[in-house]
Order: structure tokens, then sequence, then C-alpha cells
């Protein structure tokens, strides 16, 4: 379980997110949705501990992100970020491989060779394996650094907008992976996402976010409802409910 | 709609500060080693030595702040000027070699080769941030010190190989001591440059966002490009030539105005240029008081102050990230 | 199965290759080794002339090697510590740092005090400042919660320019003669480094490239900048801190040794990692530390006994290392 508690954070004297007190359960997938500016990157970004809060405390499987040594919290959360240059020239399997650092060190056993198979065949990437990163498109990279963080085998799971850079089709595979990983192997993916209608078709649960705070929290049967999308958002919002999953209407 | 106090500050405000760097430059006239009441050549020594050095003090001081203005405007980058883009060191490569090629040239030979060499190299910088892709706009001013860096290299090899090396030195130490009657007219080619500038301002401005939007405002991008690094040039040139080196004044005066102010270039200049006199003059006189009689040369209290002022800069945008 | 052999099979004929070059610097390090050592030495061998000619060969090659280290393992570091391969250590401020120490000496003691207080003593004080220097600017500006590395840099190049200035005046009140012992030293001069501070220098270094050697597969993922390594499980800034303090002490030995090189280590790490291949660092350091010392013994040969002006060899590759540093920039596209 993902808790946070009393969690701000401020630059000078603005606030961009906070206080904000929740506990996001293990398991499944959750969704974190809001319009521009609603903190769903700093919220990820601090529980990864990439940043760090002005106040409070986050724990990740009772383990509190800013005073556990980034070894051992490396084996139990990983998050991936979107801008990702690198100035060494990778090959996709090379990647990969870093993500299994925090379990072996840079020397890699059997083990990791299979688990890094294993991530590479997940997402499809097999026949690129060879292949250096800047010889890929920007979806094909995308994915490599997914697997990367798949490879990484931990629990936890955080994804800021994974599916940017991704068309239709790889990002229906990317989020039906997620999905099979949640499933399949236990992980507690955590996502952020602009498209509403794909938090909605996936996840277990949304969190959304406006102005730096939580707004509503709930399944996304409970969050497809025009007053609260509307409320998030700040648009009109319609919602079909004829399909297999709630689709949010808002284009006109 | 502004209240009236807040109009009336604002009208005064400008012409407060004439007033004030006026009062300063008054004071440089009569600061001095020579003691002007001492002899009847007090009168002469006016008007060949104080008068000439104040008027190149003004002179300088707004044309380098003035370059640093420009030239973060055309790269929209904060750090940008004529020192941390190796402007500064081209135009002493240009003048070395004027000098190793010719060695009788006039003054206005070598301002002009300075300046043909500040342009080049300031369109060399300005070509190598068009083609790379940056992802911090801290990098564009160490990839200026890398270039400036480079062509100092070579420059120091020149100079190593010809025996011109502590005369090199002697050159790029900005100073104002031997400005005397006669050596330093040519500066006044500045005033025109600024004068230009006042004009060219709101075009500069947009040239700085970008060719695409200077294309769709129905800006000639290359043109005003072209024109805003020669102006530079031309500044750094001839100021090089007759000062030396005055370092980051170009820097430290926009962005303390623009802290204040904020970003509008064009009602920015009038105190770019007076901010740029204020702080030559006040360290070119402290330089003259500090170890009476002997001079401390302006470049190295500006280095020091303006060293001190850049990292303050940088220290509070740190905190403000 | 069969796509895991697949994949992993056009990874073999990579080592056999990078083993022939490897091969190959060795080879010619050792050969422009030996012509140093050997070539045109003047007197009969076995006497006394010619012992004295070879020891103070010896001390230059000895020199050459340590100064190819220190310069291309602290370049190569540099670029990982910062994920950027366009900055130098040097414009971080210590060669002026350097040169403000040297030309303050003269200053205030006259260019006799130079060569009064050469030896061991002299060269660990300059280091000692240096590296305090280093750490006390990451420490301030690059540890704690705001920490940032580009205004780091930029600070230390800020200071630089500092003391450049201070430099420079009192370089200008020098007398001539006096400024002429001066660059001599800041010009640095691989024939003339102190012999006695060459053992202790060594072993410095030694130490040093133990640290790093030990560390290699935390500078891999050191390189990969700042997220991915806090997500791989790096104390990142504590990483950064500890390369850019090793980083230092290669510099100011080097420095004191032979004086400010400012492109001759982003050459050196530049060539590696296109002739090597690799992004690796148990395979670039002792790539770019091969071809520094090549580069260096070529060079010191050829402008030895061809050109006679081995005293200009680093101002020659300070202007080579700056013209070869423009064209990579112009041509390489993003940063």
């Amino acid at each position: 379980m993902i808790s946070l508690t009393d969690v701000t954070m401020t630059y000078g004297d603005l606030t961009v997110l906070g206080p904000v007190t929740l506990d996001i359960p293990a398991g499944g997938v959750t969704a974190l949705v809001g319009p521009n500016g609603a903190g769903k990157s700093t919220l990820l970004t601090i529980v990864g501990r990439l940043a760090t809060a002005t106040t409070g405390r986050v724990t990740v499987a009772g383990h509190d992100v800013t005073s556990t040594p980034g070894r051992e919290l490396a084996r139990i959360v990983s998050i991936l970020r979107q801008e990702n240059h690198f100035v060494t020239r990778l090959m996709v399997r090379d990647l990969v491989g870093f993500g299994r650092f925090p379990h072996s060190q840079g020397r890699l056993t059997a083990l990791d060779h299979e688990k890094v198979d294993e991530a590479l065949a997940f997402l499809d990437l097999t026949p690129l394996a060879g292949r250096y990163l800047d010889q890929l498109s920007g979806g094909q990279r995308q994915r490599a650094y997914v697997a990367m963080v798949l490879a990484q085998d931990t629990d936890y799971i955080l994804l800021d907008e994974p599916l940017n850079n991704l068309d239709m089709k790889h990002a229906v595979a990317m989020m039906g992976q997620l999905r099979r990983a949640a499933d399949e192997l236990g992980k507690t993916i955590v996502i952020v996402v602009h498209d509403i209608n794909f938090a909605a078709a996936y996840a277990d649960r949304i969190i959304a976010l406006s102005e730096g705070r939580v707004v509503h929290i709930g399944t996304p049967a409970d969050l497809m409802t025009p007053a609260v999308l509307e409320q998030v958002f700040g648009t009109p919002v319609e919602v079909r409910r004829d399909g297999a999953y709630p689709l949010a209407v808002y284009y006109r | 709609m502004t209240s009236s106090p807040v109009r009336l500050r604002a009208r005064i405000a400008l012409p407060l500060a004439l007033a004030g760097v006026a009062a300063l430059v008054v004071l440089s006239l009569f600061v001095g080693a020579y003691d002007l009441a001492a002899d009847d050549f007090g009168g002469e020594m006016f008007f060949i030595s104080r008068v000439p050095r104040t008027v190149a003090l003004v002179l300088a001081g707004c044309a380098m702040a003035v370059s640093g203005l420009i030239m973060q405007l055309l790269t929209q980058n904060r750090f940008v000027e004529p020192s941390t883009t190796g402007t500064t060191e081209w135009a002493a490569l240009g003048l070395l070699v004027t000098v190793l090629l010719v060695p009788a040239a006039p003054l206005w030979v070598r301002m002009v080769a300075a300046s043909i060499a500040a342009f080049v190299g300031t369109m060399v910088f300005i070509g190598i941030l068009q083609r790379i892709s940056l992802r911090s706009s801290l990098v564009v001013p160490l990839i200026g010190i890398m270039l400036g860096a480079v062509v100092s290299a070579f420059t120091t090899y020149l100079a190593v190989s010809t025996n011109s090396l502590q005369m090199l030195g002697t050159w790029f130490m900005g100073s104002f001591t031997s400005i005397v009657r006669g050596r330093y007219e040519v500066l006044w080619i500045v005033a025109l440059v600024v004068l230009l500038v006042f004009l060219y301002a709101d075009r500069i401005t947009v040239a700085g966002l970008g060719r695409d939007i200077s294309t769709s405002v129905g800006l000639d991008h290359t043109r005003v490009l072209l024109i805003g690094t020669g102006l530079v040039a031309v500044a750094t040139g001839v100021t090089t030539v007759v000062v030396g080196f005055l370092p980051f004044l170009g820097l430290v005066v926009p962005n303390l105005v623009s802290m204040w102010r904020g970003d509008n270039a064009r009602t920015n200049l009038p105190w770019v240029c007076l901010g740029g006199v204020a702080i030559v003059v006040v360290c070119d006189i402290v330089g003259r008081i500090i170890r009476m009689p002997f001079e401390v040369p302006v470049s190295m209290i500006l280095g020091v102050v303006g060293a001190a002022v850049f990292i303050t800069l940088l220290l509070r945008m740190r905190a403000r990230a | 199965m069969p796509d895991t052999l697949a994949t992993i099979a056009p990874a073999r004929p990579r080592r056999p290759r990078i083993a022939w070059r490897f091969g190959i610097l060795a080879l010619v390090v050792v050969i422009a080794a030996v012509g140093v050592l050997t070539w045109d030495v003047p007197g009969a061998p076995g006497s006394r002339g010619f012992g004295i000619a070879v020891n103070l060969r010896v001390v230059s090659v000895a020199t050459i090697a340590l100064v190819a280290c220190c310069q291309a393992v602290a370049t190569v570091l540099f670029h990982t510590a910062t994920a950027n391969r366009i900055l130098t250590p040097s414009i971080m401020g210590f060669d002026a740092l350097y040169v403000v120490m040297q030309t303050a000496l003269v200053f205030f003691f006259g260019s006799a005090a130079l060569s009064a207080t050469d030896g061991l003593l002299k060269v660990v004080v300059q280091s000692v400042l240096m590296v305090g220097f280093a750490t006390l600017l990451y420490g301030w500006l690059f540890a704690g919660r705001r920490g940032n590395l580009h205004i780091m840099l930029l600070v230390g190049v800020v200071l630089g320019v500092g003391f450049g200035s201070l430099s420079t005046v009192m370089q200008r009140l020098l007398t001539p003669s006096d400024f002429d012992i001066l660059s001599a030293r800041l010009f640095g001069n691989l024939s003339n480094s102190d012999p006695d501070y060459l053992p202790w220098g060594a072993l410095v270094v030694a130490g040093v490239l133990l640290l790093v050697w030990r560390a290699r597969h935390r500078l891999d993922v050191l390189a990969l900048g700042r997220e991915t390594s806090l997500n791989l499980g790096l104390a990142y800034r504590r990483e950064v801190i500890g390369v850019l303090v090793l980083v230092a002490v290669l510099i100011s030995v080097s420095t004191t040794m032979v004086g400010p090189m400012t492109f001759f280590g982003f050459i050196v790490a530049t060539l590696a990692y296109q002739l090597s291949g690799s992004s690796q660092h148990r395979v670039v350091l002792p790539f770019a530390v091969l071809l520094g010392m090549a580069t260096l013994l070529v060079g010191y040969f050829v402008l030895r006994h061809v050109f006679y002006a081995a005293g200009m060899l680093s101002i020659i590759i300070e202007f080579a290392g700056g013209l070869f540093f423009l064209v990579y920039l112009l041509r390489k596209g993003s940063l």
C-alpha cells in the first residue's frame, strides 16, 4: 500500500500540491487524472522519491521513501518519467538490463538475463533488442523504457503519462500490458494519464486531482458521472454507458 | 488603470535616475590623482584627460550593457552577453591578428578588424545554438564560455609564438587610464549603435522568439539577426580596442533591470543604458580612489563585482526553482 | 529460447573488435614510449651523460603517462557526473585557481619564489586548495535540497572569470622577465616537471583509479542522469559529489605537475567514446587512458625530434583540442 500523509509541495509561496492524505491499496491499476497543473506528476514524483515534498510523509509498502536507502527502495518501487535523454548510446537490451541494477549491481546473472528477456517479450521488443535507442521511433523507445522498469521487477510501478508518444494501437497495447502486469504478476501500477477514457477502461480506481487537491477517489463507475467530471475538469462532459465501460464525451 | 501616486512615481523615476547618473558623471570628472586646481595646466588637463575619460566611461558602459541586452533578446536566454559567448575573445583575436600583420595600423583599422572578428564569433555562437537542441537554458552560457575558451586558446598560442603575450594581456584588461583626447573619439560610434538599438528594439525582441514566429508576423528573421549581431559586434569591437575587456557588464545590468521592471525591451532600454553607465562610473571611481595615486583597472573591479552579482542572480534562480 | 540466442549472438563479434583496438593502442603506446626513451640519446651508451639523459626521459615519459591518465579519466568521469559530454572539468574554475595561485606567488614574492617553493609541499598545498575549493563549491551549491548541477557549473565558471580578472591585473604589473618565467609555468612543460612529485602523484592517482574501477557499474548508471539513477537506487547526489571530488583530485595532480590543460581531456574522452564503440566505463576508461598516453607520447616525440619544439606541446594540443571541440559541436546536433 502507498500511504501519503499531509503531503504538500510548495515553491516559495506557491502551493503546487496539497495537503494530500490518501492511501492507494496494493494491487491493480490506479489512474491519476486531472487538468493541467493539477499536481498529478508532482504527486507521482514525490511517491517515487524523485522530488522531496515540502511537508508530509510518504510510505510504500511500509517503507518511508525519504529515509529508506535508495538501493532497498529500488527493489520495491520503480518510476518512469517522460523525458529521458541519455548522453550514452545504448542498445535496447542494455537499457532493459539496467533495470536489474538494484538486484545485481551491474553484474548480470542468468536470472537477470531471463528477466530481461521476459520484459522484452512482454512488450514485443525482442526483435528490436539489438538496436540502438536512437534508431527507434518515439513509441518504440517508450516501450523500451517501460521494459526497463518491468525488468526491475518491483511490486509497485509508477508511470508518468506512459501513453504520450504512442499511437492508438500501441497505447491500447500498452494499457493491455499494464493490465496484464497487474493481473498476472500482481503488480501495483499507478499511472498518470491525460485521457480519462483510458483510465475508465483499464483502471481499478481513479484519483482525480484539481489545483493540487484530491477532489475525488473512486472506481470508474463512481467517477464517470457528468457532475464529478465537470467538477474535476471544468468543462461540460457527457457520459455514455452503452458499452463495456463508461465513455466520456466532451469534444463539442 | 494605475493610481495617481504610482503614475507619478513612474514618471519621475527615469528623470530622477538620469539626474543621479549625471551626478555620478560629474563626480567622475572631478576625481583623480591630478589636482585640477593646483596649477594653470588644470583646465587643459580637464579637457585632455578627465572629460574624454568620463565620456568614454559613459559610452563604454552604455555599449556593453546594451550589447548584453541585445544578445539576451536574440537568444532568449538570461545569461548571455559578449563575455559569455566568446564574442570578446574573438574581438581580441581580431585585434591580435591585425597588430601582428600590420603593426602600424591606426586605431580605426584595429577597431574594424576587432568588430569583424566579433561579428564572426557571435554568428558562430548563434549558429551553434540554432543547430543543437538544448535541455536547459543554463547550458547556453556554458557553451559560450567553452567557445570563448577555444578561441582564447588559439589566441594564446598565436601570442606565445609571436612573443606578444604580455601585450595581449594589457589590451585585454579593461582600463580607462589611457583614455585621452585624440585616442578615444572612435568610441562615439557606440552612440550611433545605441541609437539604432533604440529604433530596432521591438524587431529584435520578435526575432528572438524564433524563426517561425518572426516569419508568421512578417519579420525577416535573418536580416534582423544579422543586424542585431552586427550592432553587438561593433559595440564590442570598438570597446575592446579602445577600453579593453569589461566583464559581466552586459549580463548584470539587463538582468537587474528586468528583475525590477519585467522584460519589455524598449522601455527597459534607457534603464539599461543608465545602469551600465552607473556601474562603470562607480567601478572606475573606486578604482581611482582605492590605491591613490595608482589606479586599479576597472576590469578587475568589474570582474569581482560582476562575478558577485552574477552568482547572486544564480542563487536567486536556484531558490525560486 | 531461440529468440534469446538470436539477440545474444550479434553481441559476440563486438568483443574481438574491441580487443583488437585495445591491442593496437597498447602497441602504439609502447612503441612511442620506447621511442621517446631511446631515440637520439646524446652520448655513448654506458657513459654518464647517457645515464642522465635517459633518466630525464624516463621522468618525462612517467609524467606524460600520469598526466594522460589524470586528464582522460577526469574528463570521462566529469561527463558521467554531469550527464553532458561537451563540458570539461577545467571550466569549473580549477585552471583559473591554479593560475591565480601562481601569479600571486610571483606578484608578492618575485619570480624566484616560484622555484624556491617548488617541491612536494607546494604541490600538496596547491592540490589541497584546489580540491578544497571544489568540494566547497559542490557542497554549497549541489548538495542539499535545492541543488542544481548547472547552477553549480556556472558559478564555478564565473568564479573562474573572477580569478582570471585578478590574475590579469597582477600579471600586467609584473616585469617582463617575471612575466616570462610565470608564463612558462602557466603553459605547462611536460619535460620539466618535478620528479620528486612523481611517486606521490602516482600513488594518489592509483588510489583514485582503484576507487573508480570498483564503482564502474555505478558510473554506468550515473551516466543515465538523475531520475534514472534515483529510480535504480543510487544515492545520486552523494555519488555525483564523490565523482566530482575525484575529478578535482585528478585535475589538481595534473595541473600542479604540468600546468592547465583545458581541451586535451575532451579530445581523448570524445575519441574514446567513438573508437571504443561502447558506453560502459570498464571499456571506455582504459581506452581513454591508452589513447591519452598514445597521443601525448607520439605528439611529444614528433615535436621534439621532428620540429625541435617540445615546449609547445601543451599549447598545440590546446589549440588542436579547441578546434576539435568546435567541429564536434557543430556536427553534433543535440545536447
